[in-house]
């Protein structure tokens, strides 16, 4: 983990992505600069169109910005190849997506070991700690299930442990609640917020519902390619609260069903 | 990246669509079972024709008459065989390279002993067919120059026929008939074998004076060939010119006119079929070549269905981390798998029908050693030649779009 580079994580100044498709010129970012401190759980919200896919793909090393720098850990990651992205996502980068994109008909275990292969630790090693990760998203009973014989939520934390699995210097979640009811989607926030209080990993998270924005600490708002808005949350929820308040009545069993 | 990681992926990947994979490799399996088969064939072919003629004697030579006329006349005054035991006798005495020379006049007929008869092919030789086709007898004794001399009713048998007509006795000293005449068995030959459906055991021999005034009872006593041994195999081709040199000098034939003879070198028949099998093998091999090239493009064909249906699969192994490199090796690794387990398969089953082949025709089994090299490399020359496109498609794909694609 680092501590130079003023305690930031990720360094942006003035990174613009410009889409060129035939005669339209789209510009998704417009000179846009932000930082993210170590340790901060960020929620990144906004209406589609305003940029905000485009800042999460660009700090996720999956795409490269048109003008300006990147800074991931005080590493220049904006000039980067192809090659050097893909090792720069391997060992700084956790993602978890909207759909899991667990890699089917591959158990969870193995879905878990993915980075850790690439990052060209040992089998027996890979095993160990894909185990660890799993266990620390109370997932340990299902190590050996494929993803199609897991629960929507139970398929999020096993993209959650592969997301931690390498211990990564942030973890980018993109809409990670869209497809999970309310129930285990505050269960997966409530692992976010474990994870970022607990471990100290950097967070950030892209949802466009300010109920799930609210468990971070900080909401950065997007329009047209740049930051409306950048504030901390006051009222923060706590996952493990709102649980609580909740009837007992639902529970992944029902929807496994 | 470990080599192992990679190769369990990719059999997984392949295990997912058993029958998918199962079927891509036929296509291997097929092209390199024929190239083996037919190439293993072909070989053994060119072996067993090789040593049927090697067996025969390659230092044999043959001169067949070749009567040339002229104006519509005959150049050689009578109008009979322009080759003559005349000829012969001067070929042996005359010349060096020669081992030695005897006419040869042939003849069928049927041969009776007891209640046993059989088919016999007379050949018609002097004593000197034991030296030159290098052929002894096993019992009793070949006949004598004073058996030449005098066209006494004497006969040697080949292996089949004395087992034929003389089932479980010596026919040593039996009297036989043969035609409508009484011969004497003075001796057997020495097995050779058979091959190709073609026995050389069933043979008789007796002396060539005896097969024109006994056998076909006629008034010109002309020679059908002569049959010639060189001292050695290498000096066949000396010989052949010596004899040519003589047989026109003696004919009289002036320079520039074309010979009345033909004369047949073994060595060049062996050399002639040699090459004819050599050529259809390589043939054959290249047709089967073709059906493996076909299998190949099934695998390329079949890679490119794999690589766009697992487009989102390589996205997230991208997303977390896999280079492009590890993505092209990895669907490198899963085409070449396919074509070398087609390799090894059709390695087998090609051996196992060249060795059925070889078991049925009576020839020793050449699995050759090149052919398999060559169907195990081509066949992985295969996988990378053909799975290179897709897998060079897979690496090149962008992992945000890859992530997005339904």
């Amino acid at each position: 983990m680092s501590a130079e580079n003023n305690g930031a994580v990720i360094r942006i100044e003035r990174v613009s992505k410009i889409y060129q498709t035939g005669d339209i010129t789209v510009h998704a970012l417009r000179a846009l600069s932000m930082s993210v401190r170590h340790g901060e759980f960020v929620a990144i919200m906004g209406p589609s169109g305003s940029g905000k896919s485009t800042l999460m793909n660009i700090i996720g090393c999956l795409d490269r910005p048109t003008k300006g720098r990147y800074f991931l850990e005080g590493v220049d990651v904006s000039t980067m190849g192809r090659a050097a992205l893909a090792d720069t996502r391997n060992k700084r980068v956790g993602f978890v997506f909207q759909s899991f994109n667990l890699v089917p008909r591959t158990s969870a275990v193995e879905n878990v070991e993915l980075p850790l292969l690439y990052a060209g630790v040992g089998g027996v090693e890979r095993q160990r700690r894909a185990r660890a990760a799993l266990a620390e998203v109370g997932l340990s009973d299902r190590e050996r299930n494929m993803p199609n014989q897991l629960s929507g939520g139970q398929q999020q934390r096993v993209a959650l442990a592969r997301a931690l699995v390498n211990n990564p210097s942030i973890i980018l979640a993109d809409e990670p609640t869209g497809a999970l009811d309310t129930r285990t989607s505050i269960e997966v926030m409530g692992i976010f917020q474990r994870l970022n209080t607990e471990r100290g990993l950097t967070v950030i998270v892209v949802t466009h519902e300010p109920d799930v924005a609210r468990y971070a600490g900080r909401i950065v708002h997007f329009r047209d390619g740049r930051i409306s808005s950048d504030e901390l949350v006051t009222d923060r929820s706590i996952a493990s609260e709102v649980l609580r308040t909740l009837p007992a009545v639902t529970s992944e069993r029902d929807e496994e069903e | 990246m470990n080599f192992w990681a990679v190769f369990k992926v990719a059999a997984r990947a392949l295990a997912r669509n058993k029958m998918r994979s199962a079927l891509t490799t036929l296509g291997i399996i097929i092209g390199t079972s024929a190239v083996i088969a037919l190439v293993s064939i072909g070989q053994g072919a060119q072996f067993m024709v090789q040593g049927q003629i090697n067996s025969f004697g390659s230092n044999l030579l043959f001169v067949m008459p070749n009567n040339t006329f002229q104006a519509g006349a005959n150049i050689n005054s009578g109008g009979g065989n322009s080759l003559t035991v005349e000829d012969v006798q001067a070929m042996e005495g005359e010349l060096h390279g020669i081992g030695g020379a005897s006419p040869m006049v042939n003849a069928n007929t049927q041969g009776v002993y007891g209640n046993q008869n059989w088919f016999l092919r007379i050949q018609g030789t002097n004593e000197k067919f034991t030296r030159i086709r290098s052929w002894p007898t096993i019992r009793g004794s070949f006949f004598t120059d004073a058996d030449v001399f005098s066209s006494a009713r004497v006969i040697v048998l080949g292996k089949t026929v004395a087992d034929k007509l003389f089932p479980g006795e010596d026919p040593v000293g039996k009297t036989m008939r043969v035609g409508k005449l009484q011969f004497k068995v003075v001796g057997v030959l020495k097995a050779k074998g058979s091959t190709f459906g073609n026995d050389q055991d069933d043979i008789a021999v007796v002396p060539y004076t005896t097969v024109q005034k006994k056998l076909q009872q006629r008034t010109i006593l002309s020679i059908g060939q002569a049959m010639v041994s060189a001292t050695s195999e290498r000096g066949a081709a000396l010989a052949e010119t010596q004899i040519a040199e003589l047989l026109r000098q003696r004919h009289r034939i002036p320079e520039g006119e074309p010979d009345d003879f033909r004369i047949q070198n073994m060595s060049d028949v062996a050399a002639a079929s040699g090459q004819v099998l050599r050529i259809m093998t390589l043939l054959l091999a290249g047709i089967a070549g073709i059906s493996l090239m076909v299998g190949g493009i099934g695998i390329m064909n079949i890679m490119l269905v794999s690589v766009t249906e697992r487009t989102r699969e390589i996205g997230i192994r991208m997303a977390v981390g896999a280079r492009p490199s590890y993505i092209r090796l990895q669907f490198l690794t899963e085409s070449v798998v396919l074509s070398l387990t087609g390799g090894i398969a059709g390695m087998l089953i090609g051996g196992a029908a060249a060795a059925a082949f070889a078991w049925y025709f009576e020839w020793p089994s050449l699995v050759s050693t090149l052919a398999v090299t060559l169907a195990f490399s081509f066949s992985t020359a295969i996988g990378v030649f053909f799975g290179y496109y897709p897998a060079h498609k897979a690496a090149a794909l962008d992992p945000i779009e890859a992530l997005r694609y339904e």
